[in-house]
């Protein structure tokens, strides 16, 4: 094939820029001591003192993490789990009514999964907070764990798992030090996206949170409705260095599994 | 192979999950939008949807969803294109990925201020002399903002199938005599349609459904499925037609996936978005 040529890195290039100048333009005036983002006065660090200062705003960050960290693990139990069930089904329709039944959480649009939990934890009398929250973040991972996890079960070879049993492997033995350690990049795969989709969730959580609960999506959004203030511009400085680092973590661990982008953010 | 209670012990959390979580929300959208805001049973809401007003909002909703999922695409498969034929291809994908994983209120909050009346848009307007114009609060805005949200999920299921493509296949149309364009319509793009079908899936059913967009940029002038939901569950608290609504997006959802449904297994990404 032919090599880019000049109108094609032309294209490729305004991509990019466009793809990038919201972010930049955003952590740019994060440095503005002029409190917009329409004129540049001198530089400051004062946003940024803002954003550690405000223990309302760490609060919701720590939120944040700890629903975050705590429902992916969740998650991925119940993904894994999941994914070995699919696997041994022999019933070949009660697999695939398994397999699209899992899909539909990940194709439904956010205002459904959300507008539904709520009724659902109505219903089940769950006070709306950081329980319905975690909840729903495990529910709503499960299904990218499952997809993860599922292609490194189906290519792992089952004369290992025989091997295993010949050399007089118990079936725990068999699940903890043959198949577990198989699949572990899925397993890791699958529990980053849980995490960054927790992270990032702001319709699922601004339909089941309470009063008393906010997570920094929704933190964000009522900011952004209340109007412009550069405390949220010194957050994306902050956000978008953690991001990066997390996306290149990510990265490293699947160029490992050789399973490069086949998971994508929502 | 597992002994039969170690498989029980597998399906039981999973099964849970899935009947809990899938089945039983699904099922309770479907009951309430039986009830009208009293908690009396009514057919009401199903024949206020097909009353003129809301038929008008499913089709500026679809409408604005068509066009928001044309535009990413008109530009991301000939981005995706490209990306495949430079050198470090998976290092510019990566490139193009990361913005998608900034979060989504962010690159939105980051238009309030580039759209806005003072922001760098309308000071490049007032430069080349057009002057200044109202950009936030439009339909140009929303479907602008929305396009750019959706580009690098587009992208990726694009991406994927053209670099499975064997060039061998390309060579061979050359050879034969057609040309780049003809090569194009008759050997690219049905060998990547799977992928192309893929991105129209993350796309148009999440546009179907935005209201964060809607609610920041577009102010309160472009309405949606999915704004209409969101309204009825956590401003106007009637419970029975944001169900209703539900109910038909669920509808239209599994109609979108049977037109966009891979033929071949494995298909070019599983991408999900939001």
């Amino acid at each position: 094939m032919a090599g880019t040529g000049k109108g094609q890195k032309l294209f490729l290039g305004l991509v990019f820029l466009i793809l990038y100048a919201p972010i930049f333009f955003l952590i740019f005036y994060s440095f503005n001591s002029g409190g917009t983002m329409t004129s540049f006065e001198s530089f400051t660090w004062e946003h940024y003192a803002a954003v550690f200062e405000d223990t309302r705003l760490i609060m919701i960050v720590f939120n944040t993490v700890i629903v975050a960290l705590l429902s992916s693990l969740l998650a991925t139990t119940i993904g894994v789990l999941g994914a070995l069930a699919i696997v041994y089904m022999k019933n070949r329709k009660l697999r695939s009514t398994l397999l699209s039944l899992n899909n539909v959480l990940i194709v439904s649009p956010d205002v459904i999964i959300g507008a539904s939990f709520l009724i659902l934890f109505t219903a089940l009398g769950v006070k709306l907070g950081f329980t319905s929250v975690l909840v729903s973040h495990v529910a709503f991972s499960v299904p990218i764990v499952v997809l993860m996890v599922l292609p490194k079960l189906l290519e792992m070879s089952n004369s290992l798992i025989d091997a295993a049993r010949d050399l007089g492997a118990s079936g725990k033995d068999v699940l903890t030090r043959v198949i577990i350690p198989y699949i572990k990049p899925g397993i890791f795969a699958g529990f980053f996206l849980a995490l960054t989709y927790s992270l990032d969730d702001f319709a699922v959580t601004f339909f089941v949170t309470g009063n008393g609960f906010s997570t920094l999506s929704v933190e964000i959004y009522s900011m952004a409705r209340a109007g412009i203030t550069l405390t949220i511009n010194a957050l994306s400085g902050l956000l978008f260095i953690v991001t990066v680092g997390l996306v290149l973590g990510y990265y490293a661990l699947n160029r490992r599994s050789k399973t490069l982008f086949t998971g994508v953010k929502r | 192979m597992q002994s039969k209670s170690a498989r029980a012990l597998y399906l039981i959390p999973y099964g849970a999950w899935i009947l809990l979580f899938v089945v039983a929300p699904i099922a309770l959208v479907g009951y309430y939008s039986l009830f009208d805001l009293h908690g009396s049973f009514t057919f009401g809401n199903y024949r206020n949807f097909f009353s003129s007003i809301y038929l008008r909002l499913t089709l500026s909703s679809f409408w604005y969803a068509f066009l928001i999922t044309l535009f990413s695409l008109l530009i991301a498969y000939p981005t995706a294109y490209y990306l495949t034929k430079t050198k470090h291809k998976q290092l510019w994908l990566l490139l193009i990925i990361i913005p998608s994983w900034i979060n989504l209120l962010l690159k939105t909050y980051a238009f309030i201020g580039i759209f806005g009346q003072y922001g760098p848009i309308n000071a490049l307007f007032a430069a080349i002399g057009i002057g200044n114009k109202q950009i936030l609060f439009t339909d140009f805005s929303f479907i602008f903002v929305s396009v750019y949200i959706f580009i690098p999920f587009m992208i990726l299921p694009i991406f994927n199938a053209i670099d499975r493509l064997n060039p061998a296949l390309i060579d061979a149309s050359r050879d034969l005599g057609a040309n780049s364009w003809t090569t194009f319509r008759r050997v690219i793009l049905p060998l990547t349609m799977n992928g192309v079908k893929s991105g129209i899936q993350v796309t148009f059913i999440p546009a179907l459904s935005l209201f964060m967009i809607t609610r920041l940029i577009a102010g309160n002038k472009v309405i949606t499925l999915g704004t209409a939901i969101e309204q009825q569950f956590l401003v106007t608290q009637n419970w029975g037609m944001g169900s209703t609504i539900a109910v038909f997006l669920i509808l239209f959802m599994f109609i979108i996936m049977l037109f966009t449904e891979q033929r071949e297994k494995g298909g070019t990404g599983n991408g999900r978005n939001r």
